[in-house]
């Protein structure tokens, strides 16, 4: 079995344990001001860093190229309560402008 | 049960809300086939895994290069929030066997959402439900879509998904962040990141950042 294969399955199976267990076990268990502070940053801390990778690198190189440009226009969309298909079209089209004109 | 949009304000919230975030499963599906997955194992995703942030973290993983292993862990912690919202709506739902099992996969931000907005139990479990599947029926549909079209293009570049993908995370940051504190936060995440890029294996960048939030949460 390929890895990707591997990582499709296993996340599938820990995500539906997340979801079962909240429905199943009593609230005290996971109801705890520390913990529940800290899972409030964990989903920051990950997506924030995909972002920087996704945006900087290039396998393990860290590079500056059309992506930056189209993060920096999907900031200012968000800046402006724009809806998120607006958000993702509009850094697209401002990637793609630059990659395929420049 | 019926779902009258027009009719009843709970349908017509849970319906708009299904039907936005589905097309952003386009995104996703892009964004699958762009990391190097296939149309199947895609689809496959956002039918088993389905929940958003998850899934794009375990394409970006694995499409970085990272192993099976530190895609799985970090798909697992971000998804550990559905937990919680189990525990929120399981009192209003009160359900068991296999009701329950179906209660679970579809117990995600949006659902959840729209079920605490709601002034009555009754409601809560209408909007729950309503906008629950409403996002499992269009988030998969576009899913397919999105991996179609993604499929149909030979290099991302020249179509902006590139940029996508992470516009698309900034999407999903860019409502939790209402403090100083977690601008801070996110912001270091990504130095992080980026310093540790050239050095370590991938994937592992982007995991240890829970030490992060460690050591953050527990500060205050």
């Amino acid at each position: 079995m390929s890895a990707i294969w591997i990582a499709v399955i296993g996340a599938s199976v820990t995500a539906f344990l997340n979801k079962y267990i909240g429905h199943s076990v009593p609230e005290k268990w996971l109801n705890k001001p520390g913990f529940m502070r800290i899972n409030a940053l964990v989903p920051i801390v990950l997506l924030s860093a995909l972002v920087g990778v996704q945006t900087f690198t290039n396998k393990k190189e860290l590079v500056i190229d059309q992506r930056f440009a189209g993060v920096i226009v999907a900031l200012i969309a968000l800046r402006f309560k724009a809806p998120f298909p607006v958000v993702v079209v509009s850094a697209a089209i401002t990637s793609a402008a630059i990659y395929n004109w420049f | 049960m019926s779902i009258n949009p027009k009719k009843n304000p709970v349908d017509r919230t849970a319906v708009s809300v299904a039907f936005t975030v589905g097309l952003y499963g386009a995104a996703f599906g892009a964004a699958g086939v762009t990391a190097g997955f296939s149309i199947l194992q895609t689809c496959l995703l956002s039918i088993l895994l389905f929940s958003g942030a998850s899934q794009f973290a375990v394409v970006g993983i694995m499409g970085a290069g990272g192993s099976a292993i530190s895609a799985i862990a970090t798909a697992t912690l971000l998804g550990f929030r559905n937990a919680l919202y189990g525990l929120q709506m399981a009192p209003i739902l009160k359900v068991g066997g296999l009701k329950r099992v179906l209660a679970a996969q579809i117990t995600i931000d949006e659902s959840t959402a729209v079920a605490t907005l709601q002034e009555n139990d009754e409601d809560r479990k209408r909007g729950f439900y309503v906008t629950g599947i409403g996002v499992y029926i269009f988030w998969n549909l576009f899913t397919y879509l999105g991996a179609l079209g993604a499929s149909a293009i030979g290099d991302p570049s020249v179509w902006g998904l590139d940029a996508a993908v992470p516009a698309a995370f900034c999407g999903l940051i860019w409502p939790r962040l209402k403090n100083k504190t977690q601008f801070l936060v996110s912001a270091i995440a990504i130095a992080w990141a980026l310093l540790l890029t050239p050095i370590a294996p991938a994937g592992i960048p982007i995991i240890t950042t829970v030490l992060l939030a460690v050591i953050f949460g527990v500060k205050k």
